[in-house]
């Protein structure tokens, strides 16, 4: 007390040399010095509010001090000043209205200012009025976000304010956006809110829904007479209810103090044998007990007799619940708000759920291009000739490790990438040459064998590339242009990679068209493909067009699996986690025909994504049912959705 | 009527005596009942060598005799496991939560022991809940039924969608490859009620028995040799007579026995029902021995190595699937298990576990390719009634239907 009464008198004498040099900030400083010492967050307001509604250009500056706890008073004159730490005892100071600094103090001679949390929140709202009218555009946007993060109701009133000086439209659009969006949370007029409300009805931004629902929130609520006039209900609840069971509404009583506990059915059984007295509880022996009934007339006997507190019986339960009012109330106590956000929140979700399922046709028909790469080989060599090749899911895996080497020799990831498809091409183009002429030309007779052999080719190359490659997933680092998403909304975005492998898809699509109805080799794989003899005595050569053909769609897979491998991990057994949808991509879609396939991926991809949607958390499941609805599908078109007839169909 | 069925399949009683004789030998040098040569773990091995047996008389039945070549037998197999776990594993649970619950003071209620077993068992996937799928699970004659109906019943629904729409060939073996592929996803999921990737474990040891590891190992031993001799009586009593005329008719031209007035759909559909029925109970009996029964074991690519297997013994010949199974499953437990030797070739060591695989896929190419019947082909050679090599042609017009040089039967 005294030194307070010291502090005052040296101010007195010192304050009066200082003010002739105009020094407004120290003046409004020390006119508040009283509240500012004692620093409570209920008595602050005043003072914080004479620095900002003060004009000058220096409260910003005393503010943020005061806020980062840079604010010192001296003891000697109680004046406050900016100080910065020189070394641990030593502290410049710096006079808030000229800038100027004030020479160097003793710690021991300074007070430092610490306003508590609650304070500098206080300091904070009013520094927002600085910074939303700063003259550096990156500083306002900055208090916008900071605002949007964390909104208060105390932010309203200087946003509203600074809309009319804002010179930069987009800035000022958006500072329109946050001020409709505070209104709707903290607005002290309804009809304010309600025009905020129904102004943004249908907007898909998450901020609209994030300041909408807290005001439709509701909490479970109990009352023994009528509901208080006061409260904004929801609903009434009925004990009983499927999402509301009695179990759950004795609960609610029972944490509201209006009903006595049940005592669960472990504390029975802990009481019971806690109260064993010569293999008895309560006059029933040990050995009856397992009967829950009996339980219950133990524990009965054992609280008449009031050696355990007495349990609510059912029958208490019955009155308990009959003689309540559960009900559902709004965190927010207007009701015409409430109804207005439900409205527009109605309106939100039927937008979202619009753009929802456009984006799930967007992943769809991503999903529907990736099973058409991994197919679109398989088309051919088991589509156009007939033969089964499992083997197929591990030139996939061949196409992709084969970028994954270049990509370890070549570090620009866009060179790599533009290297690894022909290169990947090539390698699988070959190893499909080399087992066609090895192995599959000697079981063109015998399918079934040539699905076997093939098989054996599968697992060894498997193995081969896990004893090369190691077991964990090797990474294809797709270019940085790849990278990211297309963003329409807060809904709908989709990735780089996966337009491009779409892309990629209708590539293929046109490349394989354009083979088979334009080339020599096209022509000629037809012909062998509907009757070998008679190509053969056309003077074409069966066995270099089977090769050719075989190599041709082994070289696609490759360049799938380039394309897989970008989009998901390499592993060894990525082929084989393509190679039952590939097959049934074909089969589906019908055998021999590239826009069967086509079809056949479309449907599949947007099969598997609407069943996913349906229980979102779930691929597995879907995957189930997808194939289990292929398995039905081909019941009733057993030879796919584009089935060949005539001559063409083979049998 | 029974002689003249062994005089004309004279190889079911050397099979039968052979399996006899071997089922006496283990079990005079097991450590249960005899001299301890052989571990426990190797009689194990033994014992789930005759299921797998078991299952390939049936692929067998089901590929080599009828022509159709199911890529998802090996659903049967563990579907019958599960069926036979579910029991196993309650039954097991059930006494252990019986046990530690009669030390408590207060006798546990009908519920709290059926809680306490349901939070035993499904706590690995964050349940307590029995799903209704394990309503039988307490009965061991219920969930014994239950290995033959349900492999049996979905055998019955499956090869009745198919062969109805006369999906034949490739298309049979990828649809029966997607069935597989659909209940190994469908299995993995946790709420599967089969407690999903965790699968059943424990399997090993039987509910109320105090016999130790060694003797039971035995009985495990002693009941699959009893059921792959009974499968083979069934499968060559099947195979044999004119039913057997029919299912090979079908194998070699379909359309032709189906104008001679046959069912074809119906025989394909008892054959295939047959062998998944087969293929159940062998797997009831070999997941006890294993121990533990997983999703992956339903993957396709155990119905495929089951396929490999009776391509390498010979399909069409029963005792080639038996053959088969055995050398393969066997050399695969040696060579997977550390016993070959690695080979050094200064540059680079070939570890066989990394390396049999390998080994195996192409032993399998060059099986196809050069030797089409098979190991037991060199019993054919053997026994001197090797056909007369005339590079025939195809014995049906069918693609994929027997040479003559390959019909001997």
């Amino acid at each position: 007390m005294i030194r307070h009464l010291l502090a005052a008198a040296l101010t007195l004498l010192t304050a009066l040399p200082l003010s002739a040099q105009e020094t407004p900030v120290q003046d409004l400083l020390q006119t508040h010095r009283a509240l500012i010492e004692k620093s409570s967050r209920k008595t602050i307001q005043p003072a914080i509010d004479a620095l900002a509604a003060s004009g000058l250009p220096q409260a910003q500056a005393v503010l943020q001090a005061w806020q980062d706890k840079d604010m010192w008073q001296r003891e000697a004159d109680g004046l406050f000043f900016k100080a910065e730490k020189i070394d641990k005892k030593t502290y410049r100071l710096t006079d808030f209205d000229s800038g100027r600094t004030m020479g160097e103090a003793d710690k021991s001679t300074l007070d430092q200012q610490k306003p508590n949390s609650g304070i500098r929140a206080l300091i904070g709202s009013a520094l927002v009025q600085f910074q939303l009218s700063d003259p550096d555009p990156a500083r306002r946007l900055d208090a916008l976000t900071s605002i949007q993060r964390d909104p208060e109701a105390a932010h309203l009133a200087p946003l509203r304010a600074s809309i009319d000086s804002e010179p930069d439209p987009d800035i000022r659009a958006r500072k329109v956006r946050l001020a409709t969006l505070l209104t709707i949370g903290y607005a002290k007029d309804e009809t304010a809110r309600i025009a905020a409300i129904e102004s943004v009805s249908g907007d898909l931004d998450r901020d609209v829904r994030a300041t909408l629902n807290p005001l439709v929130q509701t909490r479970r609520d109990v009352t023994a007479g009528d509901i208080a006039g006061d409260i904004n209900v929801a609903r009434i609840l009925t004990p009983g209810a499927e999402d509301f069971p009695r179990d759950e509404a004795y609960a609610l009583l029972v944490a509201k103090d209006l009903a006595p506990a049940r005592i669960s059915n472990d504390d029975i059984r802990n009481a019971l044998a806690a109260h064993i007295t010569e293999g008895k509880v309560g006059g029933i022996p040990v050995a009856q007990l397992d009967d829950p009934a009996k339980r219950e007339q133990a524990y009965a006997a054992l609280a008449a007799a009031g050696t355990v507190p007495p349990t609510a019986l059912s029958e208490d339960v019955e009155t308990a619940l009959s003689d309540h009012i559960f009900f559902d109330a709004y965190a927010d106590p207007s009701p015409a708000v409430t109804e207005a956000a439900n409205k527009a929140l109605k309106s939100i979700a039927l937008n979202v759920g619009t753009m929802q399922a456009l984006d799930l046709g967007l992943d769809a028909l991503s999903l529907a291009s990736i099973y058409f790469l991994a197919a679109i080989g398989l088309a051919i060599t088991f589509g156009v000739m007939g033969v089964i090749n499992m083997a197929h899911g591990e030139f996939i895996m061949m196409g992709a490790y084969t970028g994954y080497v270049v990509q370890q020799f070549v570090p620009n990831y866009t060179v790599s990438i533009l290297l690894a498809i022909p290169l990947a091409f090539m390698v699988t183009f070959a190893a499909g040459v080399a087992m066609e002429r090895l192995v599959i030309r000697w079981l063109y007779n015998r399918p079934l064998e040539t699905l076997l052999a093939t098989f054996g080719i599968s697992i060894a190359l498997q193995q081969l590339a896990k004893n090369i490659f190691g077991t964990q997933a090797r990474p294809l680092t797709s270019p940085a242009w790849l990278d990211g998403a297309w963003v329409l909304n807060d809904v709908v975005g989709v990735s780089y990679i996966r337009i491009a492998i779409f892309v990629l898809a209708l590539i293929f699509l046109a490349v394989f068209l354009f083979i088979m109805k334009k080339t020599r080799l096209g022509l000629e794989t037809r012909a062998v493909t509907q009757n070998p003899r008679m190509a053969g005595s056309m003077g074409i050569n069966p066995g270099r067009v089977n090769m050719l053909t075989f190599g041709l769609g082994s070289g696609i897979a490759g360049i799938a699996g380039v394309a897989i491998g970008l989009y998901a991990k390499v592993t060894s057994e990525m082929g084989a986690d393509y190679i039952v949808q590939s097959f049934m991509t074909v089969v589906v879609g019908g055998v021999g025909n590239i826009w069967g396939t086509l079809l056949g991926a479309t449907m599949i991809g947007f099969l598997q994504k609407g069943i996913e949607w349906f229980n979102p958390s779930n691929t597995l499941a879907a995957q189930t049912y997808m194939i289990i609805f292929i398995i039905i599908f081909i019941q009733f078109r057993p030879r796919g959705i584009i089935a060949l007839k005539g001559r063409a169909a083979g049998d | 009527m029974k002689s003249s069925f062994i005089t004309r399949n004279p190889s079911v009683l050397i099979f039968l005596a052979l399996l006899a004789l071997f089922t006496i030998a283990v079990t005079f040098m097991s450590e249960a009942f005899g001299a301890g040569l052989i571990s426990t773990s190797f009689v194990k091995t033994l014992g789930k060598t005759l299921c797998l047996c078991l299952i390939a008389i049936a692929m067998d039945l089901v590929w080599g005799y009828c022509g159709i070549l199911s890529l998802g037998h090996f659903a049967f197999f563990g579907l019958g496991g599960y069926m036979i776990g579910m029991w196993l594993m309650y039954a097991r649970t059930e006494a252990i939560v019986i046990s530690s619950l009669a030390n408590a003071p207060i006798p546990p209620t009908a519920q709290e022991v059926t809680d306490a077993i349901g939070t035993q068992i499904f706590g690995v996937v964050g349940s307590s809940e029995f799903p209704a799928i394990w309503a039988f699970a307490d009965s061991l004659f219920l969930q014994l039924v239950l290995v033959v109906l349900v492999p049996g019943a979905l055998a019955l629904v499956f090869g009745w969608l198919a062969f109805r729409s006369r999906v034949t060939g490739v298309y049979l073996s990828i649809l029966t490859q997607a069935m597989t592929l659909a209940l190994a996803l469908y299995l993995f999921q946790n709420d599967s009620g089969l407690r999903g990737n965790n699968g059943l474990s424990g399997l090993q040891n039987l509910p109320g028995v105090t016999a130790s590891q060694d003797t039971v190992s035995m009985w495990f031993l002693w009941g699959s040799a009893l059921a792959l001799g009974l499968g083979y009586l069934l499968a060559a009593w099947v195979v044999s007579g004119k039913f057997g005329s029919v299912i090979r008719g079908i194998r070699d031209d379909e359309a032709r026995v189906r104008f001679l007035g046959y069912s074809v759909e119906g025989y394909k559909l008892f054959v295939f029902t047959l062998t998944a029925i087969i293929a159940a109970i062998a797997g009831a009996l070999y997941y006890p021995q294993a121990g533990i029964i997983n999703p992956a074991e339903v993957a396709p690519i155990a119905s495929i190595y089951l396929a490999v297997w009776v391509a390498i013994g010979g399909r069409g010949r029963l005792y080639g699937a038996v053959i088969g199974a055995a050398f393969v499953s066997l050399i695969s437990t040696w060579f997977t298990g550390g016993g070959a030797p690695d080979i050094n070739l200064g540059f680079y060591k070939i570890l066989w576990t990394d390396w049999w695989l390998v080994l195996l896929g192409l032993s399998f190419v060059t099986v196809t390719l050069l030797a089409p019947q098979g190991i037991s082909g060199l019993f054919d050679r053997l026994a001197g009634f090797r056909s007369p090599r005339r590079h025939g042609a195809a014995l049906g017009p069918d693609k994929g239907s027997l040479q003559e040089k390959e019909a001997t039967e």
